[in-house]
């Protein structure tokens, strides 16, 4: 019987949720203590839960407690030990905040902060207190907190609707979501009870809204919200658990909740209301904003009521996406195919009856169309008038060109028809009317079209209608004539506006596509860190018309700007301090964002996995909102695409690293080798003669010390020179040089190598001087002298052969032996490579014609390894490039 | 009465080897390992030649070169690295009489200091006929024989041979021919390589080439004294 594995069973762990898991070791944990309203006894409940730990040993300290002065609360407080606030001067006030560094420095085990939802001053490094709890999670540390129901984000509006009070400081769902839950719960009666007595404290100014807060009813429905949402929450963590484990289940995963977000005021609320739905539901959801060519004619604060919708669907926990479309109702059925989305959030919008009835109702064409999707519908508050007249195009009504071609041409065409009038009957004429009517619809919109049907119309009325010559209709034939044109006219010009909104719209996406594929042509082919980062800023510039700054981490150093749009730009401390964020949480930080929003610029982490690579930081040129709602999602996918770069350019450096490490490996075993080999056995072989000297000298023992002396002292001069050249440290010192005399000497200076060999120099005397370096010069023929020797056959001739050529002069070294391996001639130049088949007998050390290689490069030279003609041996060419040869002095200078 | 020779190294090994050497040809040796104790030796000692290595402990050899030349006459031979062409070059200009190489070979170290000790001993004036095998140099006459034939040389190649003959056995800076034979001319080393050559035709052919003038790299030329 099969063994059916865990991982076999069709069952699969959800990545995200394992996601989850993971970033929760090593985190510190949230327990929240949620109440229905103040007064419940949140902090008093934590405090003594606090207080409990304390007495079991674990490290607590208190970050932020209002205990408002109640008494028993007060109590609890004194056995802890409480970090001082820090104290924050705010437009002459002083406040005093919770000091998240001095906590960190602390760093306890759990830490009690009140009032989760509280907003800090001004300046601090989060905006929220949430922000600082997430920081403290985020180092370890465990945090208890406290927030009331009507400070939850998504039921901020629910809370509004019953109580008419509504609460500006919200905390996210996504933090409730990672956190324990603990409902503090007494009955409403007991709580009216308590605040009679005097025992909840209330701002003094929100007393009397407060007061119909406090209503029986009001209560007992929070206490039902504040109950739910702790379910909720138990729920969602073990779904979490059922998913991290694989266990199966009938949730699929392609179901989500889509609400559709439009400019006007109140899409905050849609956000919110499915945000709501996709808990209830637990289904993923997505806020999609539909493009249409109206998008383009927004205001500024119609795009701000996007941008926010989207930041607050995203704060949420909801994905975003914007959809190019004609209209509204295209866009939104294609993105719930393609999403396969199972419910619609849509806002009932209060436009005009006049507008509904010229475009429909994109509610009741949703409902009506989307026969497999829920759809919910919310009212949406009235829109602003004046705001919706400001939008108008001024174009609509043509320009004054327009009406003057259109009359030429209804002119024209008259003069024509009058001037063929006697071939054409009255029908005709009416036909050729057609022209200027359609052609001004099509070339100048509605009105001009318009304009030019009546014109027409008007024109074949007084010059071709009976009576001629008069604006009368005598037979309703002609009336019809009249319409026909107006039709005509309105029928164009509303197709041709579609085509070229249509043209435009594609145009507008061909463009970004175009963009964004010549950006990744080009950035494919740069394989450059800073080549990759100026073009990364150039294009992101060019695309979103921004401020563009690339910052990244250089081999683990500080991060740094990589590249700028504008080379002169520079980050001052809080911009460097929202880098610094998202570089390090890969999370954005910056202007409208969450974290450091007091940065002018926003900062987005360029993630490759959970790797960020670097950050991409942009800021509007006009000092608004960095990126428009409508370009969000290019912006991501260029973020995405360079994130792509970076990591290939860091692959390909860390390729290049390794290499490099194996390459100096393989040099070192192979130095080491070497070393050991070709020191010692001339050293044994000095020793071991020298020992003998004690029974008397004879010439082959003082010939064997000389010998192996010089053999030494060759290969340590050798590793000395391979040592300049690895260090870079050639000075070169380039004079004319006479070839015969420099090869006569390297041949002096060898002529032990030489030994056994008949060595024969044909080098002619009237080669022209060549310019090189010529103790450089001298060791490469040494070298090549000495590889002659050793691997030519004993007793056969090396020649030493120098021909000048067109264009160069080559100084070629010519032995008998055994040759070089076909095809592999040129490795013989790598360092501490002996080509197989003659190595170890002759006893080369590698080094040398490295050495000849890396010199003669040096002085401009190139080296060539061959075998012979005849293949009888091996022949190892010097090339002088015709740069390097003297021009003969003139016979004066010489004689 | 030996010449009486200081060597100058701070390498004990060395100091022995040269000693033994120096002895063994018949010199009498003191020695210094430093800078200081070189100056103090000869200050004392009066020696008539230095060896003197350029690596010291101390102080750099070469600034030592013109104290020696200062302060007494004795022939000062400057013992240098292999590559160390420019410390050559600028020992001799500081007024060195000659080098050698490490590692070097105790032959030619005793023919090098041979003849520079006879060059000083000539009294500083400048031979008139200078013998080498079988040729036979006479600078006055501006003539050239090998054996009985006499060798026809140019204006340029016999100011050059001459340079040499002067200081033969000894190396001649490029420098110091460059200037002394072609003076206010456009000097250039290319102009010296075709003579050397040219002369080499002429005194060599058919032997090997450097036979009679050797190539000291990068530093000069060196007529080769009698074998």
């Amino acid at each position: 019987m099969a063994v059916v594995g865990p991982g076999s069973d069709g069952a699969r762990p959800d990545p995200d949720a394992l996601l989850r898991a993971a970033t929760q070791e090593g985190r510190g944990r949230l327990k929240i203590f949620l109440g229905a309203a103040p007064g419940v006894g949140k902090t008093y409940e934590m405090l003594s839960e606090g207080a409990a730990r304390r007495r079991d040993g674990v490290d607590v300290v208190v970050g932020v407690v209002e205990t408002h002065g109640r008494r028993e609360t007060d109590a609890l407080t004194r056995g802890l030990e409480i970090v001082p606030r820090r104290d924050v001067v705010y437009e002459g006030r002083t406040l005093h905040e919770m000091d998240v560094d001095a906590i960190l420095a602390r760093a306890p085990r759990l830490v009690l902060v009140d009032e989760l939802a509280h907003t800090n001053a001004p300046g601090s490094r989060h905006p929220k207190r949430y922000g600082d709890v997430e920081e403290l999670l985020a180092a370890g540390i465990d945090v208890y907190s406290t927030v009331n129901i009507q400070h939850v984000e998504s039921l901020n509006d629910v809370v509004a609707s019953f109580t008419r009070v509504r609460v500006r400081e919200t905390v996210p769902d996504s933090v409730l979501e990672s956190a324990e839950i603990e409902v503090v719960d007494i009955p409403p009666d007991e709580l009216i009870e308590r605040l009679k007595a005097g025992k909840v404290y209330l701002p003094q100014e929100a007393t009397r809204a407060l007061s119909h807060f406090f209503s029986k009813s009001n209560l007992s429905a929070l206490r039902e919200l504040a109950l739910r949402r702790a379910a909720q929450a138990v729920d969602a963590r073990m779904l979490d658990d059922v998913r991290a484990l694989g266990l199966g289940g009938t949730w699929a995963g392609s179901d989500r909740i889509v609400v559709a977000i439009n400019e006007l005021p109140g899409a905050d609320v849609l956000v919110r209301a499915a945000k709501r739905v996709a808990d209830g539901l637990r289904r993923p959801w997505t806020a999609v904003f539909i493009e249409t060519p109206r998008a383009a004619h927004f205001t500024d604060a119609q795009h701000g009521r996007v941008a926010a919708a989207m930041t607050l669907a995203t704060q949420l926990g909801g994905a975003v996406a914007s959809v190019p479309a004609q209209n509204v109702v295209e866009g939104v059925q294609s993105f719930l195919a393609d999403a396969r989305a199972t419910q619609l959030v849509l806002g009932k919008s209060a436009r005009s009856r006049w507008f509904e009835l010229r475009h429909g109702s994109v509610v009741d064409r949703l409902i009506r169309d989307t026969p497999d999707v829920t759809v919910h519908v919310l009212p949406m508050p009235v829109s602003d008038r004046r705001e919706q007249r400001v939008r108008r195009r001024p174009a609509r009504w043509g320009t004054p060109a327009g009406y003057a071609a259109t009359t030429a041409m209804v002119a024209g065409v008259t003069a024509i028809a009058s001037a063929l009038f006697h071939i054409l009957d009255l029908g005709n004429v009416a036909l050729l009317y057609l022209l200027p009517v359609m052609a001004a619809a099509s070339l100048f919109g509605l009105r001009t079209g318009l304009y030019a049907g009546i014109a027409s119309s008007l024109a074949y009325n007084f010059f071709f209608l009976p009576p001629v010559g008069t604006l009368t209709i005598s037979n309703p034939e002609n009336l019809v004539s009249v319409v026909v044109l107006l039709g005509i006219a309105v029928a164009t010009s509303q197709l041709t506006a579609r085509v070229r909104a249509q043209a435009d719209l594609a145009a507008a996406s061909a463009r970004t596509n175009a963009t964004l594929a010549g950006f990744l042509r080009q950035i494919a082919a740069v394989n450059d860190l800073d080549g990759a980062a100026r073009m990364i800023c150039d294009d992101v510039r060019r695309l979103l018309g921004v401020q563009v700054v690339l910052l990244g981490a250089k081999a683990g150093a500080d991060l740094e700007i990589l590249a700028a749009s504008d080379p002169a730009y520079r980050l001052d401390a809080m911009d460097n301090a929202a880098a610094s964020w998202a570089f390090d949480t890969g999370n954005p930080a910056g202007k409208g964002s969450g974290t450091l929003a007091a940065s002018e610029w926003l900062f987005q982490p360029v993630k490759a996995g959970d790797r960020v690579l670097g950050v991409l930081g942009v800021a509007s040129e006009a000092g608004g909102d960095p990126v428009r709602a409508d370009q969000l999602s290019l912006l991501s996918s260029l973020v995405d695409q360079s994130a792509l770069v970076l990591e290939r350019l860091r692959l390909q450096a860390e390729m290049r690293d390794v290499d490099a490490v194996l390459t100096r490996d393989r040099l070192r075993a192979a130095l080491l080798s070497s070393v050991s080999h070709d020191l010692r056995t001339p050293l044994t072989a000095v020793i071991a003669a020298a020992a003998q000297l004690h029974g008397g000298a004879t010439p082959e023992l003082i010939a064997t010390i000389e010998g192996e002396a010089a053999r030494l002292n060759r290969f340590v001069a050798n590793l000395l020179d391979m040592a300049r050249v690895e260090a870079g440290a050639l000075r070169l010192n380039m004079e004319a040089t006479d070839l015969s005399d420099a090869v006569a000497a390297a041949a002096h200076d060898a002529r032990r190598a030489l030994e056994g060999h008949a060595v024969r120099l044909d080098v002619p005397p009237n080669l022209p001087l060549v310019r090189a370096d010529p103790q450089l010069l001298h060791h490469c023929l040494l070298n090549l002298f000495d590889n002659a020797g050793r691997y030519g056959d004993p007793g056969s001739d090396i020649v030493i052969e120098g021909r000048h050529r067109p264009g160069e002069l080559r100084l070629a070294v010519l032995d008998r032996g055994p040759g070089l391996p076909p095809g592999r001639e040129a490795e013989v130049f790598e360092t501490f490579r002996r080509l197989e088949g003659s190595d170890r007998a002759v006893g080369g050390t590698g080094l040398g014609l490295a050495i000849v290689k890396a010199f003669a490069e040096a002085m401009g030279m190139t080296v060539e390894a061959a075998n012979r003609a005849d293949a009888t041996g091996a022949a190892f060419t010097l090339v002088f490039p015709a740069a390097l040869i003297v021009r003969d002095p003139s016979i004066e200078s010489v004689s | 009465m030996s010449a009486k020779i200081l060597v100058v190294d701070d390498d004990a090994a060395i100091r022995r080897l040269l000693r033994n050497t120096l002895v063994q040809a018949g010199y009498a040796v003191v020695e210094a390992a430093d800078g200081k104790g070189a100056l103090r030796q000869y200050a004392a000692e009066h020696p008539d030649g230095v060896l003197l290595d350029l690596g010291l402990p101390d102080r750099d050899g070469l600034g030592l070169v013109p104290l020696l030349r200062k302060d007494g006459d004795a022939v000062v031979l400057v013992v240098s690295a292999r590559d160390a062409v420019d410390e050559k070059v600028a020992a001799l200009d500081l007024g060195a009489d000659d080098f050698v190489t490490k590692p070097f070979d105790t032959d030619e170290l005793l023919a090098r200091l041979r003849v520079a000790l006879r060059h000083k001993g000539g009294g500083g004036t400048a031979p008139k006929l200078v013998q080498r095998g079988d040729l036979r140099i006479d600078l006055d006459r501006r003539t050239v024989f090998r054996g009985n034939e006499e060798l026809h040389l140019t204006r340029k190649e016999h100011d050059v041979l001459a340079m040499l003959a002067r200081h033969v056995g000894r190396v001649v800076t490029h420098d110091r021919i460059l200037a002394a034979c072609w003076g206010g001319e456009e000097a250039r080393i290319e102009y010296l390589r075709i003579v050397i050559r040219n002369l080499r035709q002429k005194l060599e052919h058919p032997g090997p080439v450097g036979s009679v003038i050797a190539n000291e790299l990068g530093v000069g030329y060196r007529l080769r004294p009698d074998a």
